[in-house]
This record gives C-alpha cells, sequence and structure tokens, in this order.
C-alpha cells in the first residue's frame, strides 16, 4: 500500500462498511414509505433482529473490553453493569442513575482492583 | 388539564421554525444520553487509533451510535471487513420502520421527493422519538423545518461530545479513560432496556446479550450476525407463539 493509500483507507472503510450498510436501511424507507405501519411483522421482526444485534455488541464490548478498559478485571466489569442496571430499574427506570451508579462501581472497583 | 400535554408550538417563518428545532434538542434530556454515548464513542475511536477527523465524518454520515460503535470496534480489533459491514446492516435494520413511520408526519402535499433525503438521512432513536412526540402539534407546512432544525441539533452535539471524549482519553489517567470506554456499553445497555416496550424487546436483548457473549467466548466466526439475526429471531417467534396462545 503506498503511503496516501494507507492514509485514505480508513476513510474508504468508513464509507464502505460503515455508512452504506447503515444507509442503505434509510433509503428503503424513503422508497417505500407507504403502506407499512409500526406494528406489521416485518416490522416487529427487524426490531428485534436490531435490538439482539446491539445486545451482541455490548456483550463483546464488556467480554472483551479492549485499551485502557482492559486492565480493569472482568468481574468489576461485570459487577458494575449488573448492579448499575439493578439501580436503574430500582430507581422507576432512571438511565441517568442506572449509568453513575455502574460508573462510580466502575471507579471504585477499578481503583481498588486493577491489574 | 391532565392528559392535554402541552400547547402546539407555533413559528412565524420557516427559519424560526429551524431554530425551533434546535432549541429543542438542546433543551431535551436525550442530549445527556448523547454526550455520555458520543463522549464514550470519542474515547473508543482515540483507543483504537481513529483520527478525530475519521469519528467527526462518523459521525456525520453513519449517524447511528450502534452502528458506530460496531464500526470502530471492528476496525479497532481488525474483524474482516465483511463481517463489520454485516453487523453494521443488521443493526441499522431499525432504521427502516423508523423512516417509514417518520416521513408521513414531515410531508404534505407539495413536499418534493428531495427535500425528505435530509430527514430520512437524520433519521435515528434520539430525534425519532423526539419527532413523533413534538411534528403532531406543528402547523404542517413547518414540520419539514422543524425536524431538520432537531436533528442538526443533535448532530451538532454528538460531534462536539465525540472530539469531548476523544481529547479526554487522550489525556486522561488510565482509570478515568477506562470509565469512559465504559461508558458505551453500559449506556447501550440501560438505555435499550429502557427503550423494551413489550415482552418481545426484552427477549430480544436477554438473547443477544446470551448469544453474543457465548459465540464471541466460542470464537465463532460472524457471532454478531448470528446473536443478531438468531436471538432476534427466536425472541420475535415466541411472542408470535405467546400471541397466538393468548
Amino acid at each position: 500500500m503506498t503511503a496516501a493509500m494507507a492514509e485514505l483507507w480508513p476513510f474508504l472503510v468508513l464509507i464502505t462498511v460503515g455508512f452504506l450498510p447503515n444507509e442503505i436501511w434509510r433509503v428503503f424507507g424513503l422508497v417505500l414509505a407507504r403502506g407499512l405501519n409500526e406494528d406489521s411483522e416485518i416490522v416487529m421482526w427487524s426490531r428485534a433482529v436490531a435490538t439482539a444485534t446491539l445486545a451482541g455488541v455490548i456483550a463483546k464490548l464488556l467480554l472483551f473490553s479492549n485499551g485502557s478498559l482492559a486492565a480493569i478485571p472482568l468481574s468489576v466489569r461485570l459487577g458494575a453493569t449488573a448492579i448499575g442496571f439493578l439501580v436503574f430499574l430500582v430507581a422507576r427506570r432512571s438511565v441517568f442513575a442506572g449509568v453513575a451508579a455502574g460508573e462510580v462501581l466502575l471507579l471504585a472497583g477499578g481503583y481498588l482492583f486493577a491489574n | 388539564m391532565p392528559g392535554t400535554g402541552p400547547l402546539p408550538m407555533t413559528f412565524q417563518s420557516a427559519t424560526a421554525a429551524y431554530l425551533g428545532g434546535i432549541r429543542s434538542a438542546w433543551t431535551s434530556v436525550f442530549l445527556l444520553v448523547m454526550a455520555g454515548t458520543y463522549i464514550g464513542l470519542g474515547a473508543l475511536a482515540h483507543d483504537f487509533g481513529l483520527s478525530a477527523l475519521w469519528l467527526m465524518l462518523s459521525t456525520l454520515f453513519v449517524w447511528a451510535a450502534p452502528a458506530q460503535v460496531i464500526l470502530i470496534s471492528g476496525i479497532g480489533t481488525g474483524a474482516a471487513l465483511l463481517e463489520v459491514a454485516l453487523a453494521v446492516t443488521l443493526s441499522g435494520i431499525r432504521l427502516f420502520p423508523m423512516v417509514v413511520a417518520l416521513l408521513p408526519l414531515v410531508r404534505d402535499r407539495d413536499t418534493r421527493l428531495r427535500d425528505l433525503l435530509l430527514p430520512t438521512h437524520f433519521t435515528s432513536v434520539s430525534m425519532w422519538v423526539e419527532s413523533l412526540r413534538i411534528l403532531p402539534q406543528l402547523a404542517a407546512e413547518h414540520r419539514l423545518a422543524f425536524c431538520n432544525g432537531l436533528s442538526t441539533g443533535y448532530m451538532g452535539a454528538a460531534v462536539i461530545f465525540g472530539f469531548v471524549g476523544y481529547y479526554l482519553a487522550a489525556g486522561l489517567p488510565p482509570l478515568l479513560a477506562a470509565t469512559l470506554l465504559f461508558l458505551t456499553p453500559l449506556s447501550f445497555l440501560i438505555s435499550t432496556a429502557r427503550n423494551a416496550r413489550i415482552m418481545m424487546d426484552k427477549l430480544a436483548l436477554g438473547l443477544g446479550l446470551s448469544l453474543g457473549a457465548l459465540l464471541t467466548v466460542m470464537n465463532v466466526q460472524f457471532d454478531l450476525m448470528w446473536a443478531g439475526v438468531g436471538g432476534g429471531t427466536l425472541a420475535y417467534a415466541i411472542h408470535r407463539v405467546r400471541e397466538a396462545m393468548a
């Protein structure tokens, strides 16, 4: 690869692997915007698949963390996530409360048990 | 009076409606979620050695935080590009029904197709939730401008918070940088649970988490695709069976 190519490569990947595979669904929506309602079966299925895909990414990021998060032990990452989630449920489904609690626990656990 | 909701908003011109949209974005609760998400994404991009310019362009072009997480971590860990593209497209399926539901609200009789290109590209979770809540209260001729203003407001905030996370991650001690990186999985998990409306959504979340973890640990190829299609279809099937039995 030439130097210019190496520099442009991440942007090429951004367009082909990030932009196009994502944008195509918006364009489909624009083309087919008539005649589908929110409760139609295909819409329900696509929502379930999109949710499960995102959940898979979350699991991956938690189990195989990168960079400085990898220095925090797995047990601390999973524990902070579980307790943050519990706080979210208890605090009348407040996203802010859950995220704040999880972050504080990660910080404390990381401080005490960092590898 | 309970149940009447906020008063309808009125604007003098399209420009006023556009500015009203920006103001609405910057004063909504989603701005906090967006701050957390994009500060985390900025830290992630920095950690994987991508440039700040790349991060900004990915926000402008992809404009979907889940797809951006998949893209950044995929490029960063050197995953096969086909695999990353598949995972991105699976995460993007949800945009399709969202556009389908949004456009009838934005369009009136003499809206041209090219006027719908921007709201189509701007469609993403936070903008969509707010548009569906606010647009019905507006006069039809101002909805398009308001919607574009709302989206510009969110997108501008996302770009700024992305830079904040990127440069914070570069300068912070490792433990604090780790808490920034932790924002992405944690806030995604909790806000997805928050958005789960019916049992099917919760099932899809739980199955995706467990299948994703299992397949990743087993080092299965295309793990995200299987977790998404497998977990999502299973959740949908269980939902159908339960409905049929009810």
